[in-house]
């Protein structure tokens, strides 16, 4: 993270002096930082909002039937973690949420399940397998009805704007699985260290 | 009728989970109103936890936007996608897709909403957009969430995932659509 942040900023400064853009770049600090807030703050309520509902789900036991139901499924892909935690239910219901495009509900739930895979881990600064794993798999953007997109192409008159249901799910599968396999194989390659070392 | 059985999946699939969450609770004698407040004061203090992390990223991420590193690359590609015979529209979608979320959208409005946009090119962008999630927004905000700054693989294989759907998304588009 530290090299992907050092990049970012410098290669765009300059970048920005070389196109004459050094002032845009300058002035996108603020609105960046401005954005930022914006969205951490409008997430505030509807985190609140999934964050007790969850937490309904969790005290009733409701999470832990939905873990025992995908079991044969996480059990191996998220094998370090135990079978029984509420982590597993989370994940679960993050998915879910994601399958349907509850993009809003999908955030908090999945910072729940994070925090749950948090539990689990053996350095609380560095990612575990599992978090990475969840993160590969959240980033392939798992979705059945890509909402967003078809409202877009119903407003400006596209033909039959369903018919691109079929090859985004079909791309979106595919993308996922390989975000799965990918991070499986290079979770050998990247051992995450036991602790810090200063 | 496929369709019409998609439009209810996504009216109700909100309102049924909450159904099941809040029935279930009730049944387990979960004591309701109690419970979901007790959860719900977390919500401010997840969200404040991420500024930092979002801030970092967003800010970044819109200097490096402004310098216009993304022509560059853009001229740079032209050439090779051109001989793939991919429309080259749609190169800013291939470069802000992991990035920005909002940016992303506002760049498939805009090739959508162009009336010169050849039906090909809209229904590759659509398909593009459709099957991605904004990578790096992902990684900040739940990594963030939990105090994570070492991601080791994490972005790599984000990134590798998009890419993956970048290339999926042109073959079965021009499987599909382009005759």
């Amino acid at each position: 993270m530290n090299y992907i942040f050092y990049f970012l900023i410098v290669i765009s400064i300059i970048a920005g002096a070389i196109n004459g853009r050094l002032e845009d770049v300058v002035s996108a600090i603020l609105s960046g930082a401005q954005t930022s807030v914006k969205i951490a703050f409008s997430l505030i309520g509807i985190m609140a909002f999934w964050l007790g509902m969850m937490n309904i789900a969790q005290k009733s036991g409701l999470i832990e039937v939905i873990a025992k139901l995908i079991k044969p499924v996480t059990k191996r892909l998220f094998n370090e973690i135990p079978e029984d935690s509420p982590a597993i239910g989370d994940i679960a219901m993050s998915f879910s949420a994601n399958a349907f495009g509850l993009t809003n509900a999908a955030t908090p739930i999945g910072i729940r399940a994070m925090e749950e895979l948090q539990k689990h881990n053996i350095n609380k600064t560095s990612a575990s397998n599992a978090m990475c794993l969840f993160l590969a798999m959240n980033t392939a953007g798992f979705q059945i009805i890509p909402a967003t997109v078809i409202g877009i192409l119903v407003g400006v008159g596209y033909p039959n704007p369903t018919q691109i249901i079929a090859p985004t799910l079909f791309v979106t599968t595919l993308a996922f699985t390989f975000a799965i396999i990918v991070a499986k194989i290079f979770q050998k390659f990247w051992p995450q260290q036991e602790c810090e070392v200063k | 009728m496929f369709q019409q059985v998609m439009d209810i999946i996504s009216l109700w699939a909100l309102p049924a989970i909450l159904i099941l969450i809040l029935t279930y609770g009730l049944v387990k004698k979960v004591p309701l109103y109690e419970v979901f407040t007790e959860g719900a004061k977390d919500g401010f203090k997840v969200a404040i936890n991420i500024i930092p992390y979002l801030v970092a990223i967003i800010v970044g991420i819109s200097m490096l936007r402004a310098s216009g590193v993304f022509e560059w690359i853009g001229t740079a590609l032209a050439p090779v996608l051109t001989f793939f015979n991919i429309p080259t529209d749609i190169i800013p979608l291939m470069l802000t897709r992991s990035l920005s979320g909002s940016a992303t959208i506002g760049v498939f409005s805009d090739i959508a909403g162009n009336p010169e946009s050849a039906f090909y090119t809209t229904t590759l962008a659509a398909v593009m957009v459709g099957s991605s999630e904004t990578t790096l927004y992902v990684l900040a905000v739940y990594f963030g969430a939990v105090g994570i700054s070492k991601i080791r693989y994490a972005l790599l294989a984000g990134l590798l995932a998009d890419l993956a759907g970048i290339i999926l998304a042109i073959l079965i588009c021009r499987v599909m659509f382009l005759n």
